[in-house]
């Protein structure tokens, strides 16, 4: 998938300093280069998205490492580790607080599907409230599965469509789930 | 203590007799209620403080957690004592090596199981190796949340050699599960070994440069020295413990007072401080790196060079991996230990063991069988929150994120 | 018998029931009333100095009469011991004093037990719950009866519909 696209479609074609690519694959590729994500560590997880963003692993290479205190300013949601139930209506809170377009990684086997904690107090799944764009196994995750979870998300990112409507964001309480 | 308490109020209670505001006029003043958390920056995880404000001191604390409860004391009544190791990882994440062995410690000391020498060794190097992990830790967040970012990536970028150094011994970086009922999973190679000696060379001088990151930092030294002063005395009843409690000036360390592992073989020292106040936890646990790293030169030096890493009791401690490969017996015998447990004795027991934040104890009750019938956590960053009410009183906003800082609270640990 | 439980009951006969010594660790039931009594003893008494809180724990014995059973752990760090106090609390009458004044931190671990297990402590000076909200309404999780997946408070998510109305 070539974002530039080179060929004689028009009559700058060849010139040096002008390029030509569609408004929609520019506005992607612009979002796709700045992820802002919240620092939302949870537990053991928050630990590598951490180590994630310090010297050696620097999550910045991939444009996602502006890590901001609150949602408004954000538009990725890292979800890194156990989701219990009562931190569950703080999660949907800080999602729904998120402007649009936003995206929702579950970094981990426990906000991916509870992991070894199946008790009386921990969700079965950070999916049942929240709609998630990516999931990240591993317990914890280490940064470079992270990366390959942020990357794979750019590319989902190239994939949308920007100018035409969008269907319905998913409301988790429309479709029944949880 | 009288004193403090008379030090506390002058600072925010304004004398109307003075001749400076004799002649201001009266003005309406109002409590403020600050609501930090669940989800904030600097709270180390999902903990929520309610502040009551007089300005912008702090008058009353409320801790509310309970945001990361996972119910692991439940959990741990309904699986094995081997199936609990790996939930000890994630109890301290940011420490795992050593909540397996202070676990480890509490279930041989139920089982009367002696661990052999070598393990013993193993276990001691590798937990000093988490606790410098762990304070370089502390130290890179700390000096982060006080404003000195600094520091964070020169902590990170030791710590990350160390992580390695784990990666290559069990396969994991934070939850590492290495730790067995009688002894340890595997034995050093000899690759590890030349890379810890190279660390121990190259570490110490890294200390040396955070220290002088911070130890001439106006601001740091602003924010630390004379904060959150807890006497001895108060610490002692609020069951503080590690680098809290030693920071007022009380020597209480497991590794002196209960020794186990290799400790007793090591010379070592335990740093103490005078003050009580954050700077005085900031330079134990800069100090028990340094001592952190002779212990392991000495162990590393007085090892054993040969010798089994695992005890050899059947009926509690796994069989080597390369028999349960190959022998049928020991591959029922792995089965069973792990689907069935083994026949603990009836009885109760609390083993304390000195993790890098404080006392880590386990409180296990059995009624015989595989699956531990009560088995309590006693976790030292629950227990520290305990105290932050009292030693929060009378302290700026800007201190409440120093003084939760300053305990190392691990929230998966807190909340369990 | 301990030396230390020797003194306990030799100060105490009423309250004092009964001392077990098993694997190096001293445990000394004692009748709930006196709890209290002995507790401002064990850190007060120059030979006890018992001035640090371990750790305040809970077990449930559901087939017992006197069901629950409370226990402090307390260390002296002078004389280097550490004594295990424990009592026990029939079901219909949940109550224990609370040791809070003794020890301040018992406050958290008194709490703790409290949520856990649903045992009262009389003039505790906050007495809520801690891990679970306020509003949990399953009852106490660490109790025997209780399953372990909960009673379905886990999976309700009744917020979702919340923000929807407004």
């Amino acid at each position: 998938m070539g974002l530039i696209q080179i060929g004689k479609k028009h009559e700058k074609d060849g010139d040096i300093g002008v390029i030509t690519l569609s408004l929609e694959k520019a506005a992607n590729w612009a979002r796709k280069g700045s992820l802002w994500p919240m620092t939302f560590g949870l537990a053991c997880c928050a630990i590598e998205m951490i180590a994630a963003v310090s010297s050696r692993y620097d999550v910045d290479r991939y444009g996602a490492g502006v890590f901001r205190g609150s949602p408004r300013q954000s538009d990725l949601m890292i979800v890194a580790g156990t989701v219990c139930r009562r931190m569950a209506p703080v999660i949907r809170k800080i999602y729904d607080q998120m402007p649009e377009p936003k995206y929702v990684i579950s970094m981990g086997s426990c906000a991916t599907s509870g992991n070894i904690y199946d008790s009386y107090s921990v969700v079965q799944g950070v999916d049942r409230f929240v709609p998630v764009d990516i999931y990240v196994p591993g317990c914890p995750p280490t940064p470079e599965a992270l990366f390959d979870g942020i990357l794979k998300l750019q590319d989902q990112i190239m994939q949308k469509r920007v100018f035409t409507k969008q269907p319905e964001q998913v409301r988790p309480q429309e479709k029944g789930i949880g | 203590m009288a004193q403090l308490e008379d030090q506390r109020e002058t600072i925010y209670k304004v004398d109307p007799a003075h001749p400076e505001t004799k002649d201001l006029p009266i003005l309406r003043t109002e409590e403020l209620l600050l609501n930090m958390g669940p989800q904030h920056p600097a709270t180390h995880g999902v903990l929520k403080v309610i502040l009551d404000l007089e300005g912008e001191r702090i008058t009353k604390s409320t801790v509310v957690m309970g945001f990361l409860h996972r119910g692991v004391e439940k959990l741990a009544e309904y699986g094995t004592y081997h199936q609990f190791i790996p939930h000890t990882d994630r109890l301290d994440y940011v420490c795992a090596m050593y909540n397996n062995f202070a676990y480890c410690r509490a279930v041989e000391k139920l089982m009367n199981v002696t661990v052999p020498e070598r393990a013993e060794y193993l276990r001691t190097i590798v937990a000093e190796v988490q606790r410098i992990i762990g304070h370089l830790f502390w130290l890179g967040t700390q000096a982060l949340d006080i404003g000195a970012m600094t520091v964070f990536f020169y902590t990170f970028r030791d710590r990350e050699i160390l992580l390695d150094w784990f990666d290559e011994l069990c396969g994991a970086r934070l939850t590492t599960s290495w730790y067995r009922i009688g002894g340890v999973e595997r034995d050093l190679t000899a690759s590890l070994e030349t890379k810890i000696r190279d660390f121990l060379a190259y570490f110490p001088p890294k200390i040396d440069e955070y220290v002088v990151f911070l130890e001439k930092n106006r601001i740091w030294l602003a924010r630390t020295v004379g904060v959150a002063v807890i006497s001895a005395e108060d610490a002692l009843g609020y069951g503080l413990s590690g680098p809290t409690l030693r920071g007022s000036g009380v020597d209480y360390d497991l590794r002196k007072y209960e020794s186990y592992g290799a400790y007793p073989k090591c010379e070592f020292s335990v740093p103490v401080g005078k003050n009580g106040d954050t700077y005085d936890r900031y330079w134990i646990r800069i100090e028990e790196m340094r001592e952190s790293i002779k212990i392991i030169r000495q162990c590393m030096d007085q090892i054993p060079k040969e010798g089994p890493v695992l005890a050899d009791v059947p009926s509690v401690t796994l069989p080597p991996k390369n028999r349960v490969f190959t022998n049928l017996e020991s591959m029922i015998q792995q089965f069973k230990l792990f689907s069935q447990g083994f026949d603990a004795p009836p009885g109760e027991i609390y083993c304390g063991t000195e993790a890098h934040k404080g006392e880590l104890g386990f409180y296990i009750v059995s009624t015989g069988g595989g699956k531990p019938y009560r088995l309590k956590i006693r976790s030292p960053s629950f227990i520290h929150m305990g105290a932050f009410d009292y030693m929060a009183k009378g302290y700026m906003i800007a201190d409440a994120v120093t003084i939760f800082g300053s305990y190392d609270i691990v929230m998966g640990e807190c909340d369990r | 018998m301990h030396s230390l439980a020797e003194a306990i009951q030799a100060r105490f006969p009423d309250g004092f029931l009964n001392a077990q010594e098993w694997r190096g660790d001293l445990a000394v039931t004692v009748k709930r009333e006196a709890l209290h009594e002995i507790g401002r003893f064990l850190k007060d008494d120059p030979s006890m100095a018992c001035d640090y809180i371990v750790h305040v724990s809970s077990v449930d014995w559901p087939d017992e009469e006197e069901r629950f059973e409370v226990v402090y752990e307390i260390y002296s760090i002078r004389h280097r011991h550490r004594i295990r106090v424990k009592t026990r609390v029939p079901e219909h009458d949940c109550y224990v004093d609370s040791l809070t004044d003794i020890w301040p931190g018992a406050d958290f671990m008194e709490r703790e037990v409290f949520d856990m297990m649903g045992i009262r402590f009389n003039n505790h000076p906050d007495m809520r719950r801690i891990l679970m909200p306020d509003d949990f309404p399953e009852g106490y999780p660490l109790r025997k009866d209780f399953p372990l997946q909960g009673k379905g408070w886990r999976d309700t998510f009744d917020f979702l519909n919340e923000g929807a109305a407004s």
